[in-house]
């Protein structure tokens, strides 16, 4: 669900791609540390991931269904500054390619979905990693809660600029409640799916999950002797 | 899927829009939609002449307009919120087919509507005529850091193979009996997801492998 052109006024659209450019500029020094020299070919790889994780459907039910924003699991996956440029790339990409999103809400969009869920994704993802106990049996979890916080934020935040920029005057609290609701909802997908998928690259290749790279080294090799 | 370059929404031509160098139709696309967002929402005359000058533009692309108009579907959601908005807004009331609407809600449902099927027509117009290539030209030719512009390649360069890798493991679930119906089905479709980001970020190991082996250094030669 892309913000298109015209649903927030002028001089925010530009607000908030000044805040883009600043944000993806800081994103494209900071990845170099994630990744060094391999920056464009596996951001590039991540970023058609994440377009294709998008298309895949969820069905929630009753003939309905809903896909992944992929924001948090981005983060949790390849570290936030790449998750940034990530999806900020499938945002450009969606925007100019197949015209999802107008190109004026292109810095809306980046705020809303790239940076907001990337943000909050990491941060929440961060501190529970902090706060329990450091089990990689945890991680899946951690992401899961991280992906299901990411939403309702990023929908406070739209109802943020709607407030500032808005083109209609709905009343606030209406559509705060509205969006924060329904974004809830849809968090608890974003937020199971979220960590069932980790949970699937944690079983496989612990090593992909960047959020769980910090317990992979302070774990021990351990050798058992067969039968035991 | 199997069209060699060319994307799911480009129109191949020969029209004199489709040879305009990429930059210039980026920069228009961008002109043109700002002016549009910034025009009062009861400057109706001015919202014609944008309708007529996009008309043009789409009439000299020798694009069929049906197949731009079917393609506007995107902004399916969004045209809901507008529907929505005079229900929901505030201020002095009116009377539409004998329903009490908000009149600020009503102006700003349609003005959406307008500004919103504008901007998604005017960029149907850009994505039908250029090709991925030629964009990507265009966008380091508009100073867009390099680095972006490379990531952008990786991306659509890769786009198909990782969506056809996706459509390849519905097609093996299906034909194992599987079909999704409700949330108790999650866990296999969020394997899924998980089996498709390995297999891309392994696949991004290799390409990476393969252009150091070719001598890549961080910059694509041209």
């Amino acid at each position: 669900m892309h913000v298109p052109d015209g649903f927030l006024d002028a001089p925010t659209s530009a607000l908030t791609g000044a805040v883009a450019v600043g944000a993806v500029g800081l994103a494209l020094v900071k990845a170099r540390d994630e990744l060094d020299d391999k920056t464009a070919p596996m951001a590039g790889l991540v970023a058609a991931f994440i377009f294709a994780v998008q298309m895949l459907n969820f069905p929630v039910g009753a003939g309905t269904s809903g896909h992944l924003m992929g924001g948090a699991l981005a983060a949790v996956l390849v570290g936030p500054w790449t998750a940034v440029l990530c999806v900020s790339v499938v945002l450009l990409v969606q925007s100019l390619l197949f015209a999802d999103g107008g190109i004026t809400a292109l810095g809306t969009n980046i705020v809303l979905m790239a940076l907001t869920t990337v943000l909050v994704g990491w941060l929440v993802f961060r501190v529970l990693q902090l706060v329990l106990p450091k089990r990689m049996s945890l991680t899946p979890a951690q992401a899961g809660v991280a992906a299901f916080a990411s939403v309702p934020v990023a929908a406070s935040v739209f109802v943020l600029l709607y407030a500032v920029g808005g083109t209609a005057d709905i009343p606030l609290d209406t559509l705060l409640t509205a969006m924060f609701g329904v974004h809830t909802l849809i968090g608890v997908g974003e937020g199971v799916i979220t960590g069932l998928a980790v949970g699937a690259i944690v079983a496989v290749r612990p090593d992909l999950v960047r959020g769980a790279r910090p317990l992979l080294e302070s774990r021990e090799l351990v050798i058992r002797g067969a039968g035991s | 899927m199997g069209a060699g370059h060319g994307h799911k929404l480009h129109f191949h031509g020969h029209s004199p829009i489709h040879r305009a160098p990429a930059h210039l139709k980026v920069l228009a696309l961008l002109a043109f939609a700002i002016v549009v967002v910034a025009t009062p929402r009861d400057a109706h005359p001015l919202f014609v002449a944008y309708a007529v000058v996009l008309a043009v533009v789409i009439g000299v692309s020798r694009v069929p307009p049906t197949y731009l108009l079917k393609r506007t579907v995107v902004e399916l959601p969004f045209v809901v919120f507008a529907v929505l908005l005079p229900f929901v807004a505030t201020g002095p009331r009116t009377e539409v087919l004998g329903v009490a609407v908000s009149e600020h809600g009503l102006e700003a449902g349609i003005a959406l509507l307008v500004k919103g099927t504008l901007g998604v027509l005017a960029s149907l117009t850009l994505a039908a005529t250029t090709e991925p290539q030629d964009l990507l030209l265009g966008l380091e030719r508009l100073r867009v850091p390099q680095q972006l512009v490379q990531i952008m390649a990786f991306m659509v360069r890769y786009l198909d193979v990782v969506t056809d890798e996706m459509h390849r493991m519905r097609i093996a679930r299906e034909s194992r009996g599987f079909s999704a119906r409700d949330p108790r089905h999650w866990p296999v479709l969020a394997k899924s997801a998980g089996a498709l980001f390995i297999r891309s970020y392994e696949r991004g190991e290799r390409v990476h492998l393969a252009m150091l082996s070719r001598g890549y250094t961080g910059r694509l030669p041209r």
